[in-house]
């Protein structure tokens, strides 16, 4: 019986891979079972389940949503690492927003601390310069 | 021997930064080593989905998503910027800045504006007087960022992009190349350019659920957090090797002055003793 490439991936490791029989995932639009030489697939998923099943057994591994590509050889399976709402995604984006207005809004008034740095390191480095050269005029 | 006691104690002041200089190249490299780790765990998503890209460039989607599409004039730009929380670590973001700020001039030159982004304190407290416009911030990341805290800030590049306040995005990161190694990058998240992988030429597209806009969408959006997440990875690891070796030249710094001025101290009291010698001797001749 011919195999399946199975890869589940999340942004910051990678969950499972290796060869399977057959894969279930849970699609957007109902549970999707996916056999080798699938047609190409590209589907949204509902956080839930994935089953793979092996010649050793059936691995379970929960997903928080995510995509699924099917390839007739392959499929992968990038799964989100948090369950993303719209509205979620939206507050965030505002404050983000927000961060950015009031950085704007106090842009000349403070000299603060880091930008102080920053020149304080430069001038450094110029005087170190000056002083290296004059050691070797010496 | 006045001034063999502040010799002394300039040597004691010297003895202490490097203590620290030395205690933060040990800890930078113990971080470096996990951000390391990180950036390698992170790196199967994005290979993989900028595969499924590369197919779906192949392919042809009978629906055309906005970001893989040319367009046409280009009006203004988008960097999303990711720098360090933090400094001490060498050239690292300014580097980076310096990168920038050209391609900004010439973007300028071209009559492009350019808005940007900020990640990392630095790049925020740097372009803010810059006089771009600055149109999301994000900070305070620490060493392990979590993929969703870029969610908000990359969102609100993609709602500017939808609604064409730019045609172009692109993001800049220090890449890892090794251990020494930093490199200033850029690297252009959309419209995606079309990379024409081998072989498959005949005519084939996937089978979309729900339908195509909808998968498309979520998958683009997942490739450019990816990419932007990746960058911020590899920018962690570089700021913290790019720490260990400041830090090691400073410490290294730190003991080469130590040297001298230790030098500069035994010559001063060896000049003392023998003036007091003398002086003992001088006086004892008088009697």
């Amino acid at each position: 019986m011919s195999m399946i490439q199975v890869d589940i991936v999340s942004a910051t490791e990678s969950l499972y891979s290796g060869e399977a029989k057959c894969v279930f995932a849970p699609g957007d639009s109902g549970e999707l079972g996916i056999y080798p030489q699938h047609l190409p697939l590209l589907s949204t998923l509902r956080p839930g389940e994935v089953r793979v099943e092996t010649e050793s057994g059936i691995e379970s591994i929960y997903v928080s949503g995510g995509i699924v590509e099917v390839q007739p050889t392959v499929v992968t399976i990038f799964s989100d690492t948090a369950i993303r709402a719209h509205d979620l995604d939206e507050s965030k984006a505002l404050e983000a927003k927000q961060r950015a207005e009031e950085e704007m809004a106090n842009a000349d008034t403070d000299h603060d601390i880091t930008s102080t740095q920053a020149a304080l390191a430069e001038s450094m480095a110029q005087l170190q310069l000056i002083s290296k050269m004059r050691g070797k005029k010496r | 021997m006045a001034a063999g006691k502040e010799i002394r104690t300039q040597i004691a002041s010297i003895k202490n930064t490097q203590k620290i200089t030395s205690a933060m190249e040990m800890v930078a490299a113990s971080k470096m080593k996990k951000a390391q780790n990180r950036m390698e765990a992170s790196r199967p998503y994005s290979e993989k989905i900028t595969n499924v890209i590369g197919h779906l460039a192949n392919a042809h989607p009978e629906f055309e998503h906005p970001y893989m599409k040319e367009v046409g004039e280009l009006k203004r730009v988008g960097i999303i910027i990711i720098s360090s929380d933090r400094g001490l670590c060498g050239g690292l973001n300014t580097n980076l800045f310096r990168n920038i700020l050209k391609q900004v001039a010439d973007y300028q030159a071209k009559g492009i504006e350019v808005d940007i982004c900020t990640i990392g304190k630095k790049a925020t407290s740097f372009f803010k007087n810059s006089g771009l416009t600055i149109k999301s911030v994000l900070t305070d990341l620490g060493d392990a960022p979590h993929f969703d805290d870029l969610l908000g800030t990359v969102k609100v590049m993609l709602d500017a992009y939808d609604n064409d306040e730019f045609q172009q995005l692109s993001v800049a990161y220090n890449r890892f190349a090794n251990t020494m190694t930093q490199v200033p990058t850029t690297a252009q998240l959309i419209p995606m350019v079309a990379s024409d992988a081998e072989g498959m030429d005949h005519r084939w597209d996937y089978i979309y659920e729900p339908d195509a806009e909808e998968a498309l969408s979520a998958l683009l959006v997942r490739y450019i957090e990816a990419l932007v997440y990746q960058g911020l990875v590899e920018n962690i690891a570089c700021e913290q090797s790019s720490r260990m070796v400041a830090m090691k030249s400073a410490t290294d710094n730190a003991g080469d002055m130590v040297d001298e001025l230790e030098m500069v101290y035994n010559k001063a009291r060896q000049a003392a003793i023998t003036q007091e010698i003398s002086e003992i001797v001088s006086g004892a001749s008088a009697v």
